[in-house]
């Protein structure tokens, strides 16, 4: 049996690509050491396992290196494709979908969703504020009646998304706005996804992520 | 049943070509239907309306978009000549450098390129390009897939064809042999694999468009 020294997470207690990573490894009940990074004064061994990046989050399996979070979440499925529940569908026009939306997140809600706290100027912001919302409602449309964003069951591509959604409070306090009554039918799959133990015990609580934006904008400036 | 497969995009791009070098590897037929990027048609707006872009690859009425996912789907859905590694850690790694291609190599050629060729632009270009250098040195195979091409050469066609044909095209030098060894020796290679032969465009074609899109006055 795989003890927990086996498998080693290198990440930040509030990125929403680790959290990703911790979420996925929930789910299939796997053991691992988790590694908190100070992205201030990387150690050598993320510098070692991530060379090209130099990012957390790093899952290490048995020595070897895996990067980027996506890529990681399917390694996890594959590596324990013995282990339920499955990650991703098995019919492949699903897996397409899921990943097709997983990389949707990183394309563009990320950016996008940055943008409202590294804005400055009502104009910008309200341009960001207008992107943002956009950007959602195109998720939205991809969730329609479903519970999840593809097929039926909870996956990559909703473990791809739902870090983020601890990002809201924040948005809406810095952003002046209202991301759940803009989106309910995402605030409504925001609530199913925390009825899941990986979900609610892993995400750390939206006020955390609020007082760590203010500390980093008060570092800088703002 | 019916079995109806299109591939909506243009000859001239890099993306779409991988989608044309994965379906000839495996042998299947499909119907490219070409786009004119200027006047998009419905149906491609229709099957891609997140982005509205090619390559779109339609299987039997269902749309899959962007070029790497189209890979995962043919590899998973046709047999044949295998595109990703069985082994769950090799595919990680497959993935990780098709990403890193078009995270961050194609964007800083790209700038490279619209930038006719300006130094610190192609200094970031060939930065980029260096790790996938240092990865086939590190690899000591012909392909970065080993004896036969993966993802991860199907990924890079753009860095073995389009490179060149806007070298040319510009006048400017992104890939000069005596800093990119492996991946010049490489791309001579990949480039007469029969699969990727009979997928890439005319480079004339290429040439004609980049002096005409990218030439100075």
């Amino acid at each position: 049996m795989a003890g927990s020294d086996d498998v080693i997470l290198l990440d930040f207690w509030v990125s929403a690509f680790g959290l990703r990573v911790r979420i996925a490894l929930a789910e299939k009940g796997i053991h691992y050491e988790y590694r908190e990074e100070n992205l201030q004064n990387k150690s050598p061994l993320l510098l070692e396992m991530n060379p090209v990046h130099k990012k957390i989050p790093v899952l290490i399996h048995q020595g070897k290196p895996v990067c980027e979070s996506n890529i990681i979440v399917q390694y996890i499925d594959e590596a324990w494709h013995d282990k339920s529940p499955s990650l991703l569908p098995s019919d492949p026009y699903l897996r397409a979908q899921a990943r097709f939306w997983a990389d949707f997140v990183d394309k563009k809600v990320y950016e996008a969703a940055k943008k409202i706290w590294m804005t400055e100027g009502e104009e910008d912001r309200q341009v960001a504020k207008k992107e943002l919302i956009e950007v959602l409602k195109v998720l939205e449309g991809q969730l329609g009646e479903k519970p999840y964003m593809v097929g039926e069951s909870f996956g990559l591509a909703d473990i791809a998304m739902i870090p983020f959604s601890v990002w809201f409070h924040t948005l809406n306090e810095i952003g002046k706005m209202n991301i759940e009554r803009e989106c309910p039918k995402l605030a409504a799959w925001v609530n199913r996804c925390m009825e899941r133990e990986s979900v609610s015990k892993t995400l750390p609580h939206p006020h955390k992520f609020y007082e760590f934006v203010l500390e980093m904008q008060k570092k800088k400036g703002h | 049943m019916a079995n109806e497969l299109k591939l909506y995009g243009v000859t001239r791009s890099p993306f779409v070509c991988r989608a044309v070098i994965a379906l000839n590897l495996k042998g299947i037929k499909y119907e490219l239907v070409v786009e004119d990027l200027s006047n998009k048609s419905a149906d491609l707006i229709k099957y891609n309306p997140v982005y509205k872009k090619v390559p779109v690859l339609v299987h039997n009425g269902n749309p899959i978009s962007e070029s790497l996912v189209i890979l995962e789907y043919i590899d998973e859905v046709w047999n044949g000549v295998p595109i990703l590694p069985q082994d769950a850690y090799e595919k990680a790694q497959a993935r990780f450098w098709a990403k890193f291609m078009d995270d961050k190599c194609f964007p800083a050629v790209f700038k490279a390129v619209i930038s006719h060729g300006e130094e610190q632009a192609v200094a970031e270009a060939q930065e980029a390009l260096q790790f996938l250098e240092n990865e086939l040195k590190v690899k000591g195979s012909k392909f970065f897939g080993g004896d036969n091409i993966n993802l991860v050469d199907i990924t890079a066609t753009f860095v073995a064809f389009w490179i060149g044909a806007v070298e040319e095209a510009l006048g400017i030098e992104l890939l000069p042999k005596d800093k990119f060894p492996k991946l010049t020796e490489w791309s001579d290679n990949y480039v007469n694999c029969q699969a990727v032969k009979e997928s890439l465009p005319p480079r004339e074609n290429l040439v004609a468009i980049y002096k005409k899109r990218f030439g100075k006055a």
